[in-house]
């Protein structure tokens, strides 16, 4: 009776791989603003005509995200039924 | 008064109609009326549930205000707005299966119906309703004033005749249609949303002589605009980090989000929705705050904020894609709207009718009764917004920090941490709550504490809260499955 629901261990592991990409997505966004923003706008490079500090910050930062989503939810996530199947329960 | 742009914009509206009549035929033949028209019977599929998850989030300050911000403040502000890439992906990845099975388990329809069968309690249940009625209504107010104006500036209508005009809009087919309605609707408003902007930031590169062409105007200008540090320099990297509360992982908080959480058919239209939420949510911040700062060389000196996109657009683009693109902050407001509108009429017929005033209500008293409720709404934030206050970002910011403070813990431990009860939920609410207002006309009055958003200390205060009172008083471990036993044995 006090055995889990495995679709909790499903659902606990997810949300903490969620966790894990906001803090990843927070890092990546401020160190690229911050490390490379803080310098004199004179020795900014452009890519695309864009600051450099904002292309990796926002954009590579944008899409890399997309890319981490999509991996992490093709082959982490795993499908699960929601409703309740009476012999399962247990 | 501008034909060639009103015509694009009404072919839209009348588009939205139509679903909302189409959602109306769906619910009038539905067993189980409160599920489908306060959540669409949860059947939302992938898609669907992405685009209802951004356009309710996307809003008139996404669209207006902070591409208008954006123009005065520079890059500073779009890399603020990119915080809520984060949106995308956190809340559903968050509140996740684990919330979808409860919310199932508990025959939950509203965000309140979840947190009133996990702390069984009626302060609880009344607290919620009660902020849910006071906060939203003031977003909703704010969305509002940002659709009128909008029609305002385009047409050259008076704002009463404007707000009249977009009321009416919105009214007819939140009552008639409900959830599912405004999901479908969500959805294809999304679409616009999308393409418009695109379409948009294109035209804007091209009328400002390309990318590069407009970096330098902005750098001959003011350097400041494409430093991370806002125009004056006064955007503070803590400020800005703060906004990672606010607008993005904050978002869990947000009783018309975590509602849309628990609407999805199956797994796999939350794992569709994972990817394409991210994409779209990023996809059209970036273009939207991106437009508002390159803006500002085409059409330097526009001093309402809120003005910036409507001026562009139609100095940019021919006036029929003109009315096309700027259908999609309309589409933006009103998907908004209708979420809240919904939200709040939920709160007051199922969650307080229904549960204290008179629970064997019959079918078609309940009926009567959302669709009145909706409507009698929509007059008051029609009366109110005739005499708006003036700042819109503020008062919808106001809400969702407030929202924010009260929910995102009583939702996330409820669902995850055993040891979370009444007592901790009822205190981290009040503790939210009132340590956000107080905060803010502190902030008003002497600048940001420690330099960061309002939001930021209530989330935190509310967390001790939550976690000392749960702990302290009638500690127990809730169990998860004890429905279950409870819902067979009835069986």
């Amino acid at each position: 009776m006090k055995e889990t629901d495995w679709r909790f261990r499903v659902a606990h592991r997810e949300a903490w791989i969620g966790l894990g990409l906001a803090l990843f997505n927070f890092v990546w966004w401020f160190a690229f603003a911050y490390g490379l923003g803080n310098r004199p706008v004179e020795e900014y490079t452009y890519i695309f005509g864009l600051p450099d500090w904002f292309f990796y910050s926002c954009i590579v930062g944008f899409l890399v995200m997309v890319v981490l989503v999509t991996v992490v939810v093709k082959f982490f996530f795993v499908d699960v039924p929601f409703d309740e199947e009476q012999e399962e329960s247990r | 008064m501008n034909y060639s742009v009103l015509i694009p914009m009404i072919v839209f509206l009348i588009i939205i109609f139509f679903i909302g009549y189409w959602s109306s035929k769906k619910l009038a033949g539905s067993s189980n009326f409160i599920s489908d028209y306060f959540l669409g019977g949860r059947e939302l599929g992938g898609f669907v549930l992405a685009m209802t998850m951004v356009a309710t989030y996307g809003s008139a300050s996404s669209f207006l205000g902070g591409p208008g911000t954006a123009y005065t403040m520079g890059f500073g502000w779009v890399l603020l707005a990119m915080t809520q890439v984060v949106t995308g992906y956190f809340v559903l990845m968050i509140l996740g299966k684990k919330y979808a099975i409860m919310a199932r388990r508990y025959n939950a329809v509203t965000m309140i119906d979840f947190l009133k069968a996990r702390y069984n309690s009626t302060a609880v249940v009344l607290l919620s309703a009660l902020s849910i009625i006071i906060f939203l209504f003031s977003a909703m107010a704010a969305q509002w004033i940002g659709g009128a104006r909008l029609i305002e500036s385009l047409t050259g209508l008076s704002y009463q005749s404007a707000l009249f005009l977009f009321a009416i809009s919105v009214l007819v087919y939140v009552t008639i249609g409900g959830f599912r309605a405004v999901a479908l609707t969500d959805a294809v408003q999304g679409a616009v949303m999308l393409i418009g902007t695109l379409i948009l930031l294109i035209a804007v590169i091209i009328s400002g002589g390309g990318i590069s062409n407009i970096m330098q105007d902005l750098i001959n200008e003011n350097p400041n605009l494409v430093t991370p540090y806002g125009a004056e320099g006064n955007l503070s990297a803590a400020y800005v980090s703060s906004f990672w509360i606010l607008v993005g992982v904050g978002v869990v908080g947000l009783p018309q989000i975590a509602v849309r959480a628990m609407s999805y058919k199956n797994a796999r239209s939350m794992h569709r929705a994972l990817i394409i939420g991210t994409i779209v949510t990023g996809f059209i911040m970036l273009n939207m705050h991106l437009i508002g700062v390159f803006a500002r060389p085409i059409l330097p000196g526009i001093d309402v904020g809120d003005k910036v996109i409507p001026l562009i657009a139609l100095e940019t683009l021919p006036p029929w894609v003109a009315g096309i693109v700027l259908a999609a902050p309309m589409a933006a407001i009103m998907s908004t709207v209708d979420s809240l509108l919904l939200l709040v009429s939920s709160s007051i017929v199922k969650d307080v009718y229904l549960n204290y005033v008179k629970p064997d209500a019959s079918l078609k008293t309940i009926k009567r009764m959302s669709f009145g409720v909706t409507g009698i709404l929509g007059v008051i934030v029609f009366l109110l917004a005739l005499d708006p206050p003036d700042l819109l970002i503020f008062l919808n910011l106001f809400a969702f920090g407030g929202l924010e403070a009260a929910f995102i813990w009583p939702i996330v431990l409820g669902l995850y941490w055993k040891w979370g009860n009444k007592y901790g939920a009822i205190a981290s609410m009040g503790t939210g709550i009132a340590s956000y207002i107080a905060l803010h006309f502190y902030n008003i009055a002497n600048g940001n504490l420690f330099g960061v958003h309002t939001v930021t200390l209530p989330v935190v205060l509310s967390l001790i809260a939550f976690i000392a009172f749960s702990l302290l008083i009638k500690r127990q471990a809730y169990d998860y499955n004890a429905i279950l036993y409870r819902n067979e044995k009835q069986a």
